[in-house]
């Protein structure tokens, strides 16, 4: 390949853009369900979840592509592992240092981005065969795809269950309680999150009939 | 695909390895004050919590200094241990050692009604990991006032549930000593909860593993306490 190609060609973005919604992780390839339902019952957490995910999945991605001719082939999965657990582990401290309150919601959470297969599956899948900056924008891509499904998820779940965005109490302040309106407790437990994620499915393959599976 | 010898794979891994320790230890050796940090605001935070204070974190430190009148370390014979400071001991330390070794702290808070309330910290073992707290006392020494209870890592909607409300509002009122003095510490129970009861609370469901640890926690170190509860009552009378 002589001809440079430009940072933003269209092959490029697509590779951006298609997590966010034709392969979406979550929604699409149903990866990564745990921890969607496990830390999404607030807005706050959820957020710095996905900015979380975006962080090691794009980091790693880089890290394996650029050393992507020197692993050796047979040790590449701990080689893989070592460079997400490295990531992950700085998560976690500097979270710890700078985002106390979160780092205590999000807990067992932080550290289980290790096993989160979304992101082994990126570095098996792509960054071990592509260039760094394919891999870097493959990384965001994919890294957002889940984490707007982590917030959309985070958004209702709190805004039902516990009538407030980011501990804001809203729907106080719009007075809906005034007509009898009451917080819907189920919300805050783990299955409602798969069911929001149901309906976010239903909704994504409504407008967008090419995924709907042929039975 | 390019062949690697073993050599180079020992090599590889030896360099990542080595790396990686730098980069990771560097990282915690320069985030360990802040962190460190986090932690003291969150101790004072629950401490002032167990007698019933609500804090931020931008109030905690005022909100400590107004509250916490006093703190003492003593040790099981109810003695004084003056050069320890109640704030700095480490009580994971503490509960591994010889019970009559253990340094235990008192924090002494005044309510802005005048009421005095002895705050003991605990710690033990989860399911999962170290589970801790604290708890206060009324000015009798006998009935809990308030409980804050954490843990690192138990089952959420299970084990994790210790640290709700729900759960640790049921020890208010509670009684660690019977009415002849002698210490019945709390029982976490199964099923009903007899409300004629001085010292039993309902245990988490599903989480059986964890309310034993907690049942254990309470008696191994309030026990410690025993002695010095006495003597302050002695002193009260």
């Amino acid at each position: 390949m002589t001809d440079k190609e430009p940072l933003f060609s269209t092959k490029n973005l697509k590779l951006l853009t298609t997590p966010l919604n034709n392969e979406n992780p979550i929604t699409v390839q149903v990866l990564g369900i745990c921890s969607a339902l496990a830390v999404t019952t607030k807005l706050e957490p959820s957020v710095v979840m996905a900015i979380s995910v975006v962080f090691v999945l794009a980091v790693s991605n880089v890290v394996i592509s650029l050393i992507r001719n020197m692993v050796p082939p047979r040790i590449r999965i701990i080689v893989q592992l070592t460079v997400i657990a490295t990531l992950v582990i700085l998560v976690d401290q500097i979270l710890k240092a700078f985002a106390y309150e979160v780092s205590k919601q999000l807990s067992v959470f932080v550290g289980l981005i290790i096993t989160n297969c979304i992101i082994m599956g990126r570095l098996e899948a792509f960054a071990l065969g592509n260039k760094p900056w394919p891999s870097l924008l493959d990384g965001i891509g994919n890294s957002a795809g889940y984490g707007i499904i982590l917030v959309i998820v985070g958004f209702f779940r709190e805004l039902l269950g516990a009538g407030e965005l980011w501990g804001y109490p809203v729907l106080e302040k719009i007075g809906i309680y005034n007509f009898g309106y009451e917080d819907n407790g189920l919300m805050i437990l783990s299955p409602m999150a798969l069911i929001v994620v149901g309906i976010i499915i239903w909704v994504q393959r409504s407008k967008n009939r090419e995924l709907i599976e042929e039975s | 695909m390019k062949r690697f010898s073993n050599r180079y794979i020992f090599l590889f891994s030896s360099i990542m390895v080595i790396l990686v320790a730098a980069l990771l230890s560097s990282a915690a050796m320069l985030l360990q004050p802040i962190q460190q940090r986090n932690f003291e605001i969150e101790k004072k935070k629950n401490i002032l919590a167990s007698i019933g204070i609500e804090s931020s974190r931008a109030s905690v430190e005022p909100m400590y200094e107004k509250y916490i009148a006093e703190t003492y370390v003593v040790n099981t014979g109810g003695e004084y241990l003056d050069d320890l400071v109640a704030f700095e001991v480490n009580l994971k330390k503490e509960v591994r050692k010889p019970r009559e070794e253990r340094a235990l702290p008192v924090f002494i808070g005044i309510l802005d009604n005048g009421e005095k309330r002895f705050v003991v910290p605990v710690e033990g073992k989860g399911l999962w990991g170290p589970i801790y707290g604290y708890i206060s006392f009324m000015q009798d020494l006998t009935s809990i006032s308030g409980t804050i209870f954490d843990h690192d890592g138990e089952t959420p909607g299970l084990g994790a549930e210790i640290n709700t409300d729900e759960f640790q509002d049921q020890f208010i009122g509670k009684k660690i000593f019977d009415e002849d003095g002698n210490f019945i510490s709390i029982i976490l129970v199964k099923g009903i909860v007899d409300p004629e009861s001085l010292n039993e609370v309902d245990a988490i469901s599903g989480g059986t593993l964890t309310s034993k640890g907690l049942e254990a926690m309470l008696y191994d170190c309030l026990l410690n306490y025993e002695t010095y509860f006495k003597n302050q009552k002695e002193l009260q009378k």
